[in-house]
């Protein structure tokens, strides 16, 4: 009797959980997974602050075919783990028809195999690994998408430029080798570099967390270089710089778009962020004349200077709105349709398709800085 | 040779971080056999006082150095008598997992206050923003900060375990614990005691961390625990200048590995070391063979 009690409890209480959750007519659900704690959390905080405009945007000019947008935030604390969960639970409980992120491209991995299982599409604004969108054999991860370019794009670029503008011969690499994407960005700066007829004269590796790197820094100080890459995150890379410029370090410094958060500034501290080049999405330099709107309308929203993740999480957001807007069904099928579909969308940071492999093709920017503070950018196309 | 002795350098400002945690480690297990994991969580918090005496109230690096220690003093009194005091008489398993339960504690609650972004110390004015060169060799004033904080430090409290009279109770209670309380010691509270003055070491090298690497966030108290704790172990745990020596040792190994092998072996040798320690010589450094009291 008393089981027989507990087994109706249970049941009554599983329909009155499905009947709260039941999307309702007249809004579109798309979740928010975003690495709002943790690590790297100014990745994730700067992006859902751009998506936020570009939502509030659209439904102020009335939603996409009359229905408004209603966004589902969760915080997936920079954990790949935590990611798969909080898109489990966006898919099944909340019923999105899309997700938007996590940032990086590990998370981002971790959320994939869910939407294709379940067949909902996933973007990420800032997941630039080249395996995100594609497997390792070459298959495309069916409803995984983006709005950045790839590392092996990233690493290129850079290992061009730091051989063409910088005339370097001889790099050293300092890795992150926690993380796919500064494993994968050390692997193609150096192929290409060493196309270019450069040589690298060290690796080193570290891992996320560690603080002291004047160890492998005294290391490569006794070495002959003429440019140091630094594949990584912010807040390794801020540390790395401090230490090194500490301990005499002149040479330029190079790395990717994970150096784009105001955080490097301080932890290195501005003094030391001297000849400082990254690979980067965007520019505030830029005057474009819808570059030049968005970051005077971001100003008035956040009373701030917007970042490379502002600008792709506003990207983001207007990406995939504009793709549930084409669709022809309010589903996942459809919508994956519509994202695939897309052709010369014109974002903030730049204008891109979609190609085949689930990658945009757009533009990269090279920014200098110079005292902490951004001084020059230079515009490189595909 | 110069980059050697630069190594040297470096090895010797991590170890005296390394040396300072240990010493709160090794005092803890002398006095009551217990490995206190909530130790780490004491450094973190004395990185984050000294981060908020430092960008709210403005003051330097000296005044903060001491409010951090005399509030992680304070915290490290008051967990010992909430945590551990009412389990005196439980079996050792017992408080050790109390010990992680407070750790895991300290970690997530000062998460939950302030959030786990990492946070930077605010630019050093003056003097410790300078560097010296011997040749080809730096040294920055922050690593001769941290390495005469750690030496007077470590003096002072040789000081009070030898020559003063609460220092006599502890070596006292911890030779032996019943007989010290026949004898009219007040074993509560000079356990306290070993507990401020740990928590105080602690405290001191978090916000000397703060200032020589920048950075802080809720959970680095984690590793830098942990290889105190090896620290301890080399040296003889109990014994106080065992943890200095060993704290010294770890930090000197771990850049020596990353400077002259591979930076990603690093932390896997220092605790490659404390297996050697356990299976050659379970006493540490300085430790003497001694026979479990039954």
């Amino acid at each position: 009797m008393k089981r027989l009690f507990v087994l109706c409890t249970c049941i009554l209480l599983a329909v009155t959980l499905t009947a709260c959750s039941k999307a309702n007519e007249n809004e579109i659900r798309i979740g928010i997974n975003y690495e709002l704690s943790g690590d790297v959390a100014t990745y994730g905080q700067s992006s859902v602050e751009g998506i936020e405009m570009a939502i509030e945007e659209i439904n102020k000019a009335g939603g996409i075919n009359g229905k408004k947008i209603v966004p589902i935030k969760y915080d997936n604390k920079s954990e790949p783990a935590e990611a798969t969960t909080l898109a489990n639970k966006l898919i099944t409980q909340d019923k999105v028809v899309a997700i938007l992120g996590p940032a990086t491209s590990g998370s981002f991995k971790a959320e994939i195999p869910v939407a294709n299982a379940k067949k909902v599409p996933v973007a990420s604004g800032s997941a630039t690994a080249d395996d995100v969108t594609v497997t390792s054999d070459g298959k495309v991860q069916e409803y995984a998408f983006r709005v950045c370019f790839n590392d092996s794009f990233q690493g290129t670029v850079m290992a061009n430029f730091a051989s063409e503008n910088l005339s370097a011969k001889k790099a050293v690499i300092i890795m992150d080798s926690s993380s796919d994407y500064g494993k994968g960005l050390a692997k193609n700066f150096k192929e290409n570099f060493v196309k270019a007829g450069g040589t690298i004269v060290a690796e080193e590796a570290y891992v996320a967390k560690d603080t002291d790197f004047n160890a492998i820094l005294t290391k490569i100080k006794g070495l002959d270089f003429d440019v140091i890459y630094i594949p990584g995150y912010y807040n390794e890379a801020g540390l790395i710089i401090k230490q090194a410029r500490a301990l005499g370090i002149t040479a330029p410094i190079l790395g990717a778009d994970g150096f784009d958060s105001p955080v490097l500034v301080d932890l290195a501290g501005a003094e030391a962020l001297n000849d400082v080049y990254f690979t980067n999405h965007y520019s505030s330099l830029d005057k474009d004349p819808a570059v030049v709107k968005f970051i005077e309308d971001f100003k008035a929203k956040y009373n701030k200077e917007p970042d490379a993740f502002n600008a792709l999480g506003y990207d983001l957001a207007k990406f995939v709105c504009d793709a549930i807007s084409r669709a022809e069904k309010l589903n996942g099928e459809s919508i994956k349709k519509a994202l695939e579909e897309t052709k010369n969308f014109v974002g903030v940071t730049g204008t891109l398709s979609v190609d085949e492999f689930h990658n945009p093709v757009k533009s990269i920017v090279v920014i200098g800085l110079q005292n902490g503070k951004q001084v020059s950018s230079i515009k490189i196309n595909p | 040779m110069e980059q050697f002795l630069q190594q040297i350098v470096n090895g010797i400002s991590l170890g005296s971080i390394y040396a300072l945690i240990a010493l709160g480690y090794t005092m803890v297990y002398g006095i009551i056999k217990l490995i206190n994991f909530a130790h780490g969580d004491i450094y973190m918090l004395g990185a984050y006082i000294g981060y908020f005496c430092m960008t709210h109230f403005h003051l330097g690096v000296i005044p903060s150095l001491l409010i951090a220690m005399a509030i992680c003093t304070l915290l490290g009194v008051i967990i010992e008598r909430i945590a551990y005091k009412p389990l005196r008489n439980a079996t050792r398993i017992a408080v050790l997992i109390t010990a992680i339960g407070v750790s895991l504690f300290l970690e997530y609650g000062t998460m939950f206050f302030v959030t786990a972004n990492v946070r930077s110390y605010p630019p050093l004015k003056g003097i410790l923003t300078q560097s010296f060169k011997l040749g080809n060799i730096v040294i920055t004033a922050q690593q001769i900060l941290i390495v005469c904080i750690t030496v007077i430090l470590m003096v002072f409290l040789q000081f009070i375990v030898k020559y003063t009279r609460i220092g006599k109770a502890m070596r006292a209670v911890s030779l032996d614990r019943d007989a010290a309380e026949l004898m009219g010691i007040n074993v509560d509270n000079t356990i306290s005691f070993t507990f401020a003055l740990g928590s105080a070491l602690a405290g001191a090298a978090g916000i000397l961390v703060g200032i020589y690497y920048n950075s802080i966030n809720p959970l680095m108290g984690i590793l830098p625990g942990l290889k105190a704790f090896v620290a301890a172990v080399f040296g003889g745990i109990g014994i106080i200048p065992g943890a200095m020596i060993g704290g010294y040792f770890i930090g000197t190994v771990e850049v020596m590995v990353a400077g002259y092998g591979n930076s990603m072996f690093k932390d896997a040798v220092v605790f490659a070391i404390l297996i050697l320690i356990l299976i050659v010589k379970p006493s540490g450094l300085l430790g003497k063979e001694t026979k479990e009291k039954v």
